[in-house]
């Protein structure tokens, strides 16, 4: 193997639905019109969806699968995007490739990538089982993706732990769909709670935002077309700092609010 | 939030279930990260009491074994107050190993 400065990065979880695959092609984007060659790959071979959220889905003609059995050439299999051509996916093939893809599999895959990218984003499955283990194989660093509930912390606590063991490094923390004025009366985890529970650099904040799930119908990431969403604006900052790029990251409980949200602040206060 | 609740945080009746969360999750991790069940913490208690019962004698009853965790770091905190140095040779082990160390219940951990 020659030694390349193409960066492998997991994006992985332990619980589902938190938002993995939202950020791998968010940032994906994000990072592909911030000059950086990018590739995400779809490791979720059970429950595909990273070529929907770009929407790509029409386009796909060859997948993994095809570049593993030498069917087909890597570069015929990826799939470039149109309106951000330093963005390509290569897509996660037939489901029943979980019957016998090994971790050296998706090392392969990811070695045959790298030449021709900056940087790969790799879309984990949830859980911590075979799926997730071959993903984590190919990749140096990692981002873990939690919500501040218990389960979900709880379960990146597993990851984190994997991680460590497979001494994959450095891991950073994105925390998604934070609800600022639950934070702020303290009926969610704060920031700093699950950052000192998970004692991971925090690389992202998310808030909570309506436009994902429209993007996510339209199949246009919010990275794309300079949406000024709170999320949008957090995946572009998420890319940033993971170029090494300082940027200042939100208090939640500062946001600005309206009476409601103050009076409520005000009652919370212990005056007995 | 609902008024009663609202009432009973106002009260102090009532922590913040933010806090609550915080709380049992770091209790929860703290087992999950040692990996241990409760059954083997308790045969490793018992094992640690009697190797340093062997060469002190200990307040059996004053004394606790429980796992802690911070940054990640998950230590196993052993406090055995020591009630008298034994003279001369360690105890034998067959010895030391005697009825004195009684089970506890469960390990406790903080
Ligand atoms: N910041 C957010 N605000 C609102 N909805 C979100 C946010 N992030 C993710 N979602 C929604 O959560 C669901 C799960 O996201 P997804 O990225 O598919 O999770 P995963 O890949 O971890 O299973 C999707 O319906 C997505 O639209
Ligand atoms: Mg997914």
């Amino acid at each position: 193997m020659t030694p390349s400065s193409t960066r492998t990065v997991l994006i992985c979880s332990g619980k589902g639905g938190v938002g993995k695959t939202t950020l791998t092609a968010n940032l994906g984007i994000a990072l592909a019109s911030q000059g950086v060659r990018t590739a995400v790959l779809d490791a979720d071979f059970g429950l595909r969806n990273l070529d929907l959220l770009l929407g790509l889905e029409n386009r796909i003609v060859y997948t993994a699968q095809e570049v593993l059995a030498g069917s087909c050439r890597l570069e015929q299999a990826m799939v470039k995007h149109k309106q951000e051509p330093n963005l390509a996916l290569l897509p996660a093939g037939n489901p029943r490739m979980l019957e016998w893809l090994q971790p050296e599999d998706m090392q392969k895959i990811v070695e045959l990538i790298k030449p021709h990218f900056d940087i790969v984003l790799i879309d984990a499955p949830a859980g911590i089982e075979g799926g997730f283990q071959n993903a984590a194989a190919a990749a140096e660093e990692a981002i873990v993706v939690t919500t501040p509930e218990v389960s979900a912390v709880r379960d990146a606590d597993r990851v984190i732990g994997l991680l460590n063991t497979r001494q994959v490094e450095p891991i950073q923390l994105v925390l998604n769909r934070v609800r600022p004025k639950m934070m702020a009366s303290q009926e969610m985890l704060g920031v700093t709670d699950v950052t000192d529970i998970l004692a991971l650099p925090l690389l992202g904040l998310v808030f909570e935002d309506e436009q994902v799930i429209v993007s996510t119908n339209r199949g246009e990431p919010l990275t794309l077309n300079g949406s000024q969403s709170p999320a949008a604006l957090a995946y572009r900052n998420v890319a940033r700092r993971l170029q090494g790029e300082e940027v200042p990251l939100p208090d939640p409980t500062k946001q600005r609010r309206g009476l409601r949200a103050t009076v409520r602040q005000l009652m919370q206060t212990k005056i007995f | 939030m609902p008024l009663r609740d609202l009432i009973d945080r106002l009260l102090g009746r009532q922590q913040a279930s933010a806090t609550t969360a915080k709380h049992r999750l770091q209790l929860v991790l703290a087992h999950d990260r040692s990996d241990l069940n409760p059954e083997l913490m308790e045969q490793m208690r018992r094992e640690i009491l009697e190797v340093v019962n062997r060469y002190v004698e200990l307040d059996l009853d004053g004394g606790a074994v429980s796992l802690e965790t911070e940054e990640r770091t998950t230590a196993l905190v052993a406090n055995l107050p020591i009630r008298r140095v034994r003279d001369g040779a360690p105890m034998p082990a067959s010895e030391a190993s005697s009825s004195e160390i009684k089970p506890v219940q469960e390990a406790p951990v903080s």
